[in-house]
């Protein structure tokens, strides 16, 4: 398997703070706006959100959350092994609020279909938008697509990315991984 | 992630420290569901479960049922009254019948030891054992270990005391093997024409004065006294029995300590624990009914999973 780095710490910070000031563009002041994101990995992309509108654009009374989406998948005894589930933590009314779902990687769709029918549980939102810190373009078996994007890349059906937030001891980063064979990056 | 390793569930005998982990971590996450403001997930649409119950229930009937519903799954119910059993009809024509209408799951509860056993062996559903006669029930067993283990934080070396008839309990075994397994220390406690003979192949202690056995125990799971089992005298009176083994308020309020009181249900009041003690907030009976339903819907949703691979084994 090949890496190659597709982001570096610099470049993800100021992609993370355009998307915490697209967020502010459209949401002002977070009045009626709550930020889900996704368990497992999208959790690390909304803390980084989280912390940018906070600290640095002083965004007062935040209201943010997790969503698992393990019980909502499709893809449930058509894999080896049951997937782990994890955690919701989502303590505040979301009727008639604005829901932005937030993820790493947008890939074929299908665990924002899960989280679309996994938020109904908890009431229903007035709009629903989606950000995905990576856009993995014309990958899509379903037709979802993002609000907002960090980048868009294009990548081979048999290629991984590998986003990189949350590890202490490694620098943030994002890596796409290609098999040896197909590896020939230009 | 790991998968559970056994395609039946028809004991907690059969289930590894690991398994037992793995139900209880998949609980905690059911139990956060069961707390949403719509409580149910898609996970089992497309698989059908039949209960059938050859023994009354009120408790793991409705849990069952409740847990099956949460996760989507289609219902059928079957109990012994108004049935063909009446006609004469035996247990694995029942079944054969039953399977026939492509049934995925099935919940078993019948008095005969061993019956749950009996059908994994000659059916290819996935069978959950809901107690058979006086040998096992599973979920119980592991609702009440999660119940405990939820509270304490831990069960490693923590001291269990089982209270009252252990030999027509099913629900003894299963949380004796779940208490071994996650390293709990043991002791039953009751009258000794209650307690089975080779109890102490078990690694389990016979401790026959209820007052030690309380002053030693963390938590304590009183079980009923099984009127409808016995059918010699095992005892004096019902009276003389709540002397001697009834927890009273007395009892729990001249230990120097607290201890979790858990009862499986259903409850005689007034024989192996007071209405006092029953309704003063001491016992965590409702939260193991609570802890019941996502510890079904964990099993169900483990043991759903590896259906695919009995069908079709690439």
């Amino acid at each position: 398997v090949k890496r190659k780095k597709l982001l570096d710490k610099f470049t993800l910070d100021v992609l993370l703070n355009r998307l915490s000031c697209e967020l502010i563009e459209n949401h002002f002041d977070f009045q009626n706006s709550i930020l889900i994101g996704l368990q497992p990995r999208g959790i690390f992309v909304l803390n980084k959100l989280v912390d940018k509108l906070k600290k640095k654009h002083f965004v007062p009374n935040l209201k943010y959350g997790k969503l698992d989406t393990t019980f909502f998948r499709d893809d449930f005894r058509s894999k080896r092994q049951p997937l782990k589930a994890s955690f919701s933590d989502i303590n505040f009314d979301i009727e008639n609020k604005h829901v932005v779902l937030i993820d790493d990687v947008l890939y074929t769709g299908r665990s924002i279909r899960a989280a679309l029918i996994a938020i109904e549980s908890y009431g229903r939102p007035l709009k629903i938008e989606l950000l995905t810190l990576i856009n993995r373009r014309y990958k899509r078996h379903l037709p979802i697509q993002p609000d907002y994007i960090g980048l868009n890349v294009d990548t081979l059906q048999n290629d991984r990315v590998n986003v990189n937030l949350h590890k202490s001891n490694l620098e943030d980063a994002v890596y796409i991984l290609k098999d040896d064979n197909e590896a020939n990056f230009s | 992630m790991k998968q559970i390793s056994v395609n039946n569930l028809l004991g907690v005998k059969y289930l590894s420290k690991d398994d037992i982990n793995l139900i209880f971590e998949t609980a905690d996450s059911f139990k956060e569901i069961l707390n949403r403001k719509i409580k149910k997930v898609p996970t089992l649409t497309g698989i059908t479960v039949a209960n059938l119950f050859f023994e009354n229930s009120t408790r793991t009937k409705l849990s069952f049922e409740l847990a099956e519903k949460r996760l989507s799954a289609d219902v059928i119910n079957f109990s012994r009254t108004g049935s063909s059993i009446s006609k004469g009809e035996t247990l694995i024509d029942t079944v054969n019948n039953i399977l026939a209408m492509k049934v995925d799951i099935i919940i078993i509860r019948h008095p005969s030891p061993g019956a749950a056993e009996f059908l994994s062996r000659n059916t290819n559903s996935c069978i959950i054992n809901a107690g058979d006669g006086t040998h096992e029930h599973p979920t119980q067993g592991l609702l009440d270990t999660y119940s405990i283990n939820e509270k304490l934080g831990t069960l490693d070396n923590k001291r269990i005391l089982i209270l009252g008839d252990i030999l027509h309990s099913r629900v003894a075994l299963s949380n004796i093997f779940a208490l071994k397994i996650l390293g709990a220390k043991i002791k039953v406690c009751g009258p000794k024409s209650l307690i089975p003979k080779f109890i102490n192949n078990l690694d389990v202690k016979y401790e026959p004065n209820l007052e030690n056995g309380l002053a030693w125990c963390d938590a304590v799971n009183i079980l009923r006294v099984q009127n409808e089992r016995m059918n010699e005298t095992f005892f004096p009176s019902l009276r003389e029995y709540h002397n001697l083994y009834g927890i009273k308020l007395s009892s729990i309020n001249n230990l120097r300590k607290e201890i979790l009181i858990l009862h499986p249900g259903p409850v005689n009041r007034g024989v192996e624990i007071t209405s006092e003690v029953l309704d003063s907030k001491k016992t965590i009976v409702l939260d193991q009914v609570e802890n019941g339903v996502a510890i079904r819907m964990a099993v169900l949703y483990l043991l759903a999973s590896k259906i695919r691979d009995i069908n079709n084994p690439n």
